[in-house]
């Protein structure tokens, strides 16, 4: 009795200490995003009129529709203390852009009152949007602009860069053609499904309907058998589980047509290149 | 009811309440940790392929700045040979060794940046901008592998010291918390003395 006892003091008390955790830890943490709200431009820091809002959400969703990359852009009104860098690859992470997948996502932030820029590039993407190129187009392209207060300008050509050097080369681009005819007549999650009921009905049903029909003449049913049945549906679940991506990952792909523009949960690294003016 | 019938029905109850002791969530967040290890030790790899490029590049515009160049190749030499295997995260000491290699490798790096400030040919110099930035966004790699690694360590050690995982811990698996890794160089809390 002793020793369970103690043992539900100390239950009780992790329970205090980690709630007390959460009241100390979250003041700290917060950190305000602006919300991507269906549309791949998130004008925070109002830099853009309307219609050159309008145009670029149009570009950056035209950029989706023929390479399958999210680019989105933000406009900041304060990086709340942090470096842009810091700042960069939580909004990315925040807003999960690009596929689960892929992870190809870009965040083209800028923060007009630190005068602070960067393109923040998604794991998939660091080998063709690199640090070194992504640096160039900041300072080639748009401080220039930047320094002069032309931000719809700046923002402009900065994504035209990134658009050129992400774009697929002809062979992707056939490839990618052919992969979205052959996904049309036949999921290819359908092996997955069929093995975890295949799973499902020799580990689960086929014992149960054989346990019903003889339970009466057997005597002591192995533990051993019932613990390999529940490791079994665990595996089972478990797997399912892993594989979630395949059917519910890259969300975001829909988001071309009518739907809304929204991130498929793709990872970021800290990939990319930032600058100032 | 036989005891062996009593004990079949007991065996999905023990499996429940063994998954709830740990036995697959401490593997779990340890594996996540040490992956997320792979990921820092992958970013500082990077960071020493880049150095012998960078060395050669400032060598060609700057060669009487001799000392500053033997001192990062020779701390990028000193950092390459103090590996730290995932099964030594949970040793202070290894981890303490690896933390001060990387981090004179970084000091010797700030040494370089600011030397060349002193040469306007060197730092217009395409190929160099392009590694000066390619070094910016390996830092800038190396600082979020390390808090994710971070963030991955305080979860694998409050799950094995926190009820009930820590009944399995300390039962099957015998785990020790892992160390969290503070990227400081020598010197960080200092800034840098600029000379005019």
């Amino acid at each position: 009795m002793q020793p369970f006892d103690k043992l539900r003091a100390n239950g009780v008390g992790v329970m205090l200490a980690l709630l007390l955790a959460i009241f100390c830890a979250f003041p700290a943490q917060a950190q305000t995003f602006p919300k991507l709200a269906g549309e791949p431009v998130v004008d925070a820091a109002n830099l853009l009129d309307p219609a050159q809002e309008a145009a670029l959400n149009a570009k950056l969703k035209g950029i989706q529709a023929s390479t399958g990359h999210q680019v989105a852009v933000a406009t900041i009104p304060s990086l709340e203390g942090r470096d842009i860098a810091d700042y960069g690859y939580r909004l990315g992470r925040a807003w999960g852009l690009g596929s689960k997948e892929k992870d190809d996502g870009v965040v083209l932030i800028v923060a007009p009152n630190e005068r602070r820029t960067r393109i923040e590039v998604g794991y998939g993407l660091e080998p063709v949007l690199t640090d070194a190129y992504s640096s160039v187009i900041i300072n080639s392209v748009m401080i220039p602009r930047f320094k002069g207060g032309d931000y719809p300008g700046g923002i402009d050509a900065g994504v035209d860069a990134i658009a050129q050097q992400i774009k697929l080369t002809p062979e992707e681009a056939a490839k990618r053609a052919a992969q979205a005819q052959a996904r049309q007549p036949s999921s290819e999650g359908v092996p997955g499904a069929l093995i975890f009921w295949l799973f499902i009905f020799i580990f689960v049903i086929l014992p149960l309907l054989r346990g019903l029909g003889g339970r009466r003449h057997r005597r002591g049913s192995s533990g051993i058998g019932e613990v390999i049945l529940w490791s079994a549906i665990n595996a089972a679940a478990n797997s399912r589980d892993n594989d979630g991506g395949g059917w519910g990952g890259g969300g975001g792909f829909g988001g071309g047509g009518g739907g809304g523009f929204s991130g498929g949960g793709g990872g970021f690294g800290g990939g990319g290149a930032s600058g100032g003016w | 009811m036989t005891f062996d019938r009593r004990l079949a029905l007991f065996a999905p109850l023990a499996a429940v309440s063994l998954a709830g002791c740990g036995i697959n969530s401490i593997p779990t967040a340890e594996e996540n940790a040490k992956a997320k290890w792979a990921n820092v030790q992958a970013d500082y790899q990077r960071r020493a392929d880049l150095i012998p490029n960078l060395v050669e590049t400032v060598k060609g515009f700057a060669k009487q700045e001799s000392t500053v160049l033997t001192q990062v190749t020779e701390a990028r030499a000193k950092a390459t040979a103090t590996p730290l295997a995932p099964a030594d995260l949970t040793d202070p000491a290894k981890v303490k060794a690896f933390q001060e290699a990387q981090g004179a490798v970084t000091a010797a790096l700030v040494n370089i940046r600011n030397i060349t400030e002193a040469y306007p040919q060197l730092s217009s110099n395409a190929n160099f901008l392009a590694l000066q930035s390619q070094l910016e966004g390996t830092e800038n790699r190396i600082n979020v592998s390390i808090k994710d690694y971070n963030d991955a360590v305080q979860g694998y050690n409050t799950t094995i010291r926190t009820f009930p995982d820590a009944i399995g811990a300390k039962i099957f698996y015998g785990s020790k918390p892992m160390v969290t890794y503070t990227a400081t160089a020598p010197n960080a809390d200092r800034a840098p003395t600029v000379k005019f």
